[in-house]
């Protein structure tokens, strides 16, 4: 693992400009959709306000960047996506279902119109410039680390307490309360953690946008994108969401290349695809080859050919 | 290993002869009251749980059982009343606190998660109740706990996996694994098979001895029978007799809650 952190650490040595680019919108893909497993794969929280910290974080960035060098206003995006997340988590993490996955879409168009009205009554504008030095190289190193911690910290997460705890109130929040588990602050300091790293994505991605406003930090795409991601690849391990982003992501560029039109029905269309034929996403359907292939080589000899062949 | 987990109660033999002159109280619910709406499920509900016995609560469908056990639990939060456990004030206490003050429950539709195998299901009680502890200590336990309930074999298997009574006896090492002076049963033996039944019976009747306090709601009455030492009775909300077993049975206000006045008069 480490060998592979350090060959895709120095790709940006001899990759085209095209390539590294492409790179970090996986990257930032990655991230997002481990992030949001985190939660609510293991919690079935099912959460759309993923463009709504993805969104706070560009704003973040775009404001502070110009009082506060830029790894600092990388960290105040992550620290403001806790902090807005902790808020609506504790407001809202009571709302179990439907309820709760309409309400986290809701989420996203309000933050998008309450900062709308700020911009436009309060700072008498639309839109912000975001002027930096930062070469692509450095933001993609930077959505290279926020990938891999956010896998490694999701997995290490699974190893522990926390961990069987999110499972638990997935499973059956009930009992989960009645086996001592205080379900409110684990769901609300995990909401937050997820939210962080999304807000931070969203930071690292608008050093490379000269120019935002609202509608572009805003945009629901996110929200689903990520999710459809997590689902492609299976939350149920830290590793699934990325299997499943890399795919749907370099599937999306070729579409949005060759038919930019038809971009959202393919995006629907694998939805509804992964729902009905791989409800254990792509993790589940490599985890059951690796097991056939074990027991088939297991079988003996003639086993072990017919696996070889 | 036993199931000697509770701390300070007396051990149900001593209790058995001690009974009469110094009964130590573990539960003490006064003037309990919840009501939905218009309909007052539970109304000014007293109870003495003595420590180290096995307290009975049975009453018709509807009467208010369950709702009491909610309201202990702190699953539902009552409209006024107590609930003093171990001298200490529960009354509103979510229901996380209720478990790590060392209160287990099992439901009255079983409830094992579907998706963790036994042993991650055990392993939750010890991991997140009274005494915390880490993934691979309570997998220990829990294991040991899976063994002393007959789930030997099934650790691996799925929640959704085991049999009926299997989940049943899941669901009690979940709730012992939390290390509870006091165990309320919520039907625990509905549904069991007659031989399950006896299976059960003695298995109450162990974790008893082994000195946790039980309260338990039940509908069967061959096991209040052979494990109860005190039965509270209610009907519509309210506690309509308390005594032993055969005392309670015997009482004309119990036959008419279960039969109907008719049945009785005839």
């Amino acid at each position: 693992m480490a060998a592979g952190t350090l060959v895709l650490a120095l790709v940006p040595l001899v990759a085209s400009n095209y390539v590294i680019s492409l790179f970090i919108l996986l990257y930032a893909n990655v991230a997002l959709a481990t992030a949001w497993a985190f939660f609510s794969g293991a919690t079935r929280y099912i959460s759309l306000a993923t463009a709504a910290f993805f969104g706070v974080g560009i704003y973040v960035l775009a404001i502070a960047h110009v009082y506060v060098p830029i790894p600092l206003a990388l960290a105040a995006a992550a620290i403001v996506g806790f902090l807005v997340a902790l808020v609506v988590g504790l407001s809202t993490l009571r709302l179990r279902g439907v309820y709760f996955v309409v309400f986290t879409f809701g989420l996203t168009e309000l933050v998008h119109q309450i900062i709308n009205w700020w911009e436009i009554n309060i700072n008498k504008t639309t839109s912000r410039y975001i002027f930096t030095d930062v070469s692509n190289v450095n933001i993609y190193e930077t959505l290279l680390a926020a990938a891999l911690i956010t896998i490694v910290g999701s997995w290490y997460v699974n190893q522990i307490r926390l961990g069987f705890a999110l499972r638990a109130i997935g499973e059956d929040e009930t009992v989960a309360r009645h086996t001592g588990i205080n379900t409110t602050r684990v769901k609300v300091v995990c909401f937050a953690l997820s939210a962080s790293v999304m807000a931070l994505v969203g930071a690292a991605l608008a050093l490379r946008y000269p120019y935002i406003d609202a509608n572009i930090a805003f945009n629901n795409t996110w929200s689903f994108q990520v999710l459809i991601a997590a689902l492609l690849g299976g939350p149920g391990r830290a590793w699934g969401p990325a299997v499943g982003a890399i795919p749907l992501l370099l599937l999306s560029e070729y579409l949005a290349g060759s038919f930019p039109h038809h971009f959202s029905i393919a995006l629907g269309l694998c939805f509804v695809v992964i729902v009905y034929f791989l409800p254990g996403g792509i993790t589940r359907l490599l985890l059951n080859l690796y097991h056939s292939w074990i027991l088939r080589s297991r079988a003996g000899p003639s086993g072990e050919k017919m696996g070889a062949h | 290993m036993d199931f000697a987990l509770a701390r300070g109660t007396k051990r149900r033999e001593n209790g058995r002869a001690l009974m009469a002159s110094s009964q130590e109280i573990l539960l003490s619910i006064r003037g309990l009251r919840k009501a939905f709406g218009g309909l007052v499920a539970v109304r000014d509900f007293s109870l003495d749980v003595p420590a180290g016995r096995i307290t009975g609560l049975i009453g018709p469908n509807g009467s208010g059982k369950t709702t009491v056990l909610n309201l202990v639990t702190g699953e539902l939060t009552p409209d006024d009343g107590s609930v003093i456990f171990n001298g200490q004030e529960m009354r509103g206490a979510p229901s996380f606190q209720v478990c790590r003050a060392r209160i287990a429950r099992t439901f009255q539709l079983v409830r094992v998660l579907p998706y963790m195998t036994t042993r991650e299901n055990v392993m939750l009680g010890r991991m997140f109740g009274s005494e915390p502890t880490t993934p691979a200590h309570a997998a220990h336990e829990a294991d040991a706990l899976i063994e002393r309930l007959g789930l030997s074999g099934r650790a691996g298997m799925f929640g959704s996996q085991l049999t009926y009574i299997d989940q049943k006896r899941a669901e009690l090492a979940r709730a012992l694994a939390t290390r509870p002076q006091l165990l309320l049963l919520d039907e625990w033996l509905a549904g069991l098979n007659p031989t399950e039944l006896r299976i059960g019976i003695d298995l109450i009747r162990q974790i008893g001895r082994e000195g946790i306090t039980i309260v338990m709601i039940e509908h069967v009455m061959e096991a209040i029978r052979a494990l109860c030492d005190h039965v509270a009775v209610m009907n519509a909300g309210e506690k309509i007799a308390e005594g032993t077993p055969e005392q309670v049975l015997s009482n004309a206000q119990v036959m008419q809650a279960y039969l109907g006045g008719d049945d009785v008069a005839a």
